[in-house]
């Protein structure tokens, strides 16, 4: 059976500021989902909360996943839920080896119930599988003994995203402007990576600016976001008309929601 | 265990103790005259003032040295001392001490042959004085100041290695110092001889019996390297968190010799550790490292000095400290050079990882430099850690105490990397995790 996030009237705020103003999203497993719209319209916001990120505070609303609630979880429980969040900027962690970092984080996803101390997935299926991994994806095996993130180019941390993506192999993916801050070559790169992730177990949710990620992981759903509402949905060809002609359109069509933009945001065009 | 004292001695530290205590011990003239020597040093520096500059970071007001006494011979065995370290390694010799008395000793029959002598030092010294007494009390001189003078006069005995020319040991050699009864004292010294071209590793552990009795250790610890020696030295401190800790700990290093000295800081109240690495020969070497986690309102301060004695002579020195809760941990490191030590490269770093707000580090590196040719380098870091590193590890499922754990341990490699010996760093991995544990 297919999972679903649900996601109703959510109503979101940041240092008592409401950034989201009852956004409403099914996903179901398997699905590719678009998140568009221009800075500020709080695309990023939704994916922190829905992670559960404790500076975003749920005013109102619910989350679930198969009709559990989990806006009260913690991230780890939200995780091992099948919840994973392609960061747009990942941080550092200094001194932590990746496969270290990996093999708890697989273990902890694999099997939800363990706690710290206990086993952790054996070390010798643990490596192979994480090799071959980087293989599919094209990264060196020496990635693995790095430190996470330290000195990591920005293609590199994107991808050790997307190696943490296919090692997890969560039921429902956000990718948050994983295709930013690349050159056209990483771009396709990562999009080709996410597509051959992409299956009926994995729904994914593009938040992006570009096109490419879309070309190579067509959306069945466009959804449009604006002053921390989703205005408008479509199909692939909304991406695309989005991508061409900017947000201007929607502006024009949602006059009261471009009036609550908190800045006047300018079109975002690749 | 012909000098174990088996008579409680009355608390405190005055002559009329002193007395009792030697009488107690039947040691011969030539160590009974030491004592004495130090006894009135005590007696003398006991009046003026510790030294500003090494001192007024750490507050003495709350330390009642009459609270502590010497105690009688224990009838615990060692094996009623929790130890992080015993079981991690085949050891080739194992010597533990409990309440300032040695409780057992082993050693491998064919280093025994070889000349190499693992001990008591209280027995030692008497049995095989010819070896030892030219290097006792050889690196930490009693008269330096108030604690070293009452440390030499009132030293219980401790662990003592001595490696023959040219003779490698290559298993690991371990050193427990337990203390058990309340108030009760540990005046242990840690003797470390390898003769010219030897090489050795002593990992040495201090642990409390009984988790809140209050404690005492004034020690000294001499590692003394000769010409082309390897020396390998780690002491874990790990005593409750009611134990007052004082240590002159110095290692004098020959030309091409190189010492690897690792020091763990995990337990007691307030710990102050004047650690000297003197490079006295062409070329010596030395790496200094440290890992310290403190907690609660525990006082951890290190005093170090690397002395460059002598030409192309190098040291590097790295502490690294996480600090939770009201705790602090002070680092005074200074690098001299003499005149003469030409080519010198040292070099000291000290980062400190703040968990809570009310936690403080205080890092001061010095450089006192003679010579004109060297290169001398310093750095120090502080920083807290990053809420959003939390968030990101607890994304990928890791709780919030094994995301903390992660990110603490992740901090302490840049010292678990420099030491290859993995009993090290797993004891200290397992001591970090331990204290993790405790008001989370």
């Amino acid at each position: 059976m297919n999972s679903v996030l649900k996601i109703e009237n959510l109503c979101v705020a940041v240092d008592d500021k409401p950034i989201l103003k009852g956004v409403n999203l099914e996903v179901r497993q398997g699905e590719i989902h678009a998140l568009m719209g221009p800075n500020g319209s709080g695309k990023s916001t939704l994916a922190y909360a829905l992670m559960g990120h404790p500076k975003y505070e749920l005013i109102e609303g619910s989350i679930t996943i198969d009709g559990v609630e989990i806006s009260e979880l913690e991230p780890d429980a939200r995780a091992r839920m099948g919840l994973f969040l392609a960061f747009q900027y990942p941080v550092t962690i200094p001194g932590v080896k990746v496969a270290d970092f990996l093999r708890h984080a697989v273990s902890n996803v694999r099997n939800p119930e363990r706690k710290e101390g206990e086993g952790l997935i054996p070390m010798k299926d643990f490596r192979k599988e994480l090799r071959s991994r980087m293989d599919e994806l094209g990264m060196d095996h020496e990635f693995a003994r790095r430190y996470l993130n330290e000195g990591f180019s920005g293609g590199e941390k994107k991808r050790m995203e997307i190696l943490q993506l296919a090692m997890l192999r969560p039921k429902f993916a956000i990718l948050d402007e994983t295709d930013s801050g690349l050159d056209s070559d990483a771009v396709r790169f990562v999009s080709e990576a996410v597509s051959r992730l992409a299956g009926p177990d994995m729904a994914i949710i593009i938040i992006t600016h570009h096109e490419r990620l879309l070309e190579f992981n067509k959306p069945q759903l466009t959804h449009v976001m604006l002053a921390g509402r989703i205005v408008e949905q479509g199909d692939a060809s909304l991406a695309h008309e989005l991508h061409d002609k900017g947000y201007v359109g929607v502006r024009e069509r949602h006059p009261a929601e471009a009036a609550e933009e908190a800045e006047p945001a300018t079109a975002v065009v690749a | 265990m012909t000098t174990t004292t088996d008579l409680s001695l009355p608390a405190g530290f005055g002559s009329a103790t002193f007395r009792a205590f030697t009488d107690s011990r039947r040691e011969p003239e030539w160590l009974a005259e030491r004592r004495q020597l130090a006894f009135a040093q005590y007696l003398q520096k006991l009046d003026l003032p510790l030294s500003q500059e090494e001192w007024k970071r750490v507050d003495l007001r709350t330390f009642k040295p009459n609270q502590f006494a010497l105690r009688g011979k224990t009838v615990r065995t060692a094996a009623q001392v929790t130890t992080l370290m015993h079981e991690r390694a085949n050891f080739a010799g194992a010597v533990t001490h409990l309440d300032g008395s040695c409780s057992t000793v082993k050693l491998d029959e064919s280093l025994a042959n070889r000349g190499v002598l693992f001990g008591n030092l209280a027995e030692l010294l008497v049995t095989h004085r010819e070896v030892l007494e030219p290097h006792f009390a050889r690196a930490v001189r009693p008269e330096t100041d108030r604690f070293s003078a009452w440390h030499a006069a009132y030293c219980t005995g401790g662990t003592v290695l001595y490696v023959p020319r040219n003779v490698e040991i290559d298993q690991p050699l371990y050193s427990l110092i337990g203390l058990s009864e309340p108030n009760a004292a540990d005046f242990s010294h840690t003797l470390v001889i390898l003769e010219d071209g030897a090489s050795a590793t002593l990992l040495e552990e201090t642990s409390s019996v009984n988790p809140d009795a209050a404690g005492l250790h004034v020690g000294a610890v001499e590692l003394i390297v000769g010409k082309g020696a390897q020396l390998r030295y780690v002491q874990l401190q790990n005593w409750n968190q009611h134990t007052w800790h004082f240590a002159h700990q110095t290692g004098l290093v020959a030309a091409d010799a190189s010492l690897q000295w690792t020091v763990g800081g995990i337990g007691a109240r307030v710990a102050h550790i004047h650690q000297d690495v003197k490079l006295q020969g062409r070329g010596a070497n030395a790496e200094v490292n440290g890992a310290i986690f403190a907690t609660d309102r525990q006082l951890l301060s290190y005093f170090t000095q690397q002395t460059h004695q002598a030409e192309n002579t190098h040291s590097d020195l790295l502490y690294k400290d996480v600090l939770r809760d009201q705790a602090r941990v002070v680092w005074r490191g200074m690098i001299r050079v003499d005149r003469v030590a030409q080519k010198t490269d040292g070099y000291q770093r000290n980062d400190s990882l703040l968990l809570s707000p009310d936690c403080r580090a205080d890092a001061i590196p010095g450089l006192e430099i003679e010579a004109d040719d060297v290169r001398c380098t310093h750095g120090a870091t502080a920083g807290r850690v990053d809420d959003e590193q939390i968030f990101y590890c607890m994304c990928r499922g890791l709780s919030r105490y094994e995301a903390m754990h992660m990110i603490v341990e992740g901090f302490f490699h840049g010292v678990y990397d420099r030491i290859a010996i993995d009993a090290v760093r797993d004891t200290l991995s397992e001591a970090v995790k331990n204290k993790l544990g405790i008001g989370l």
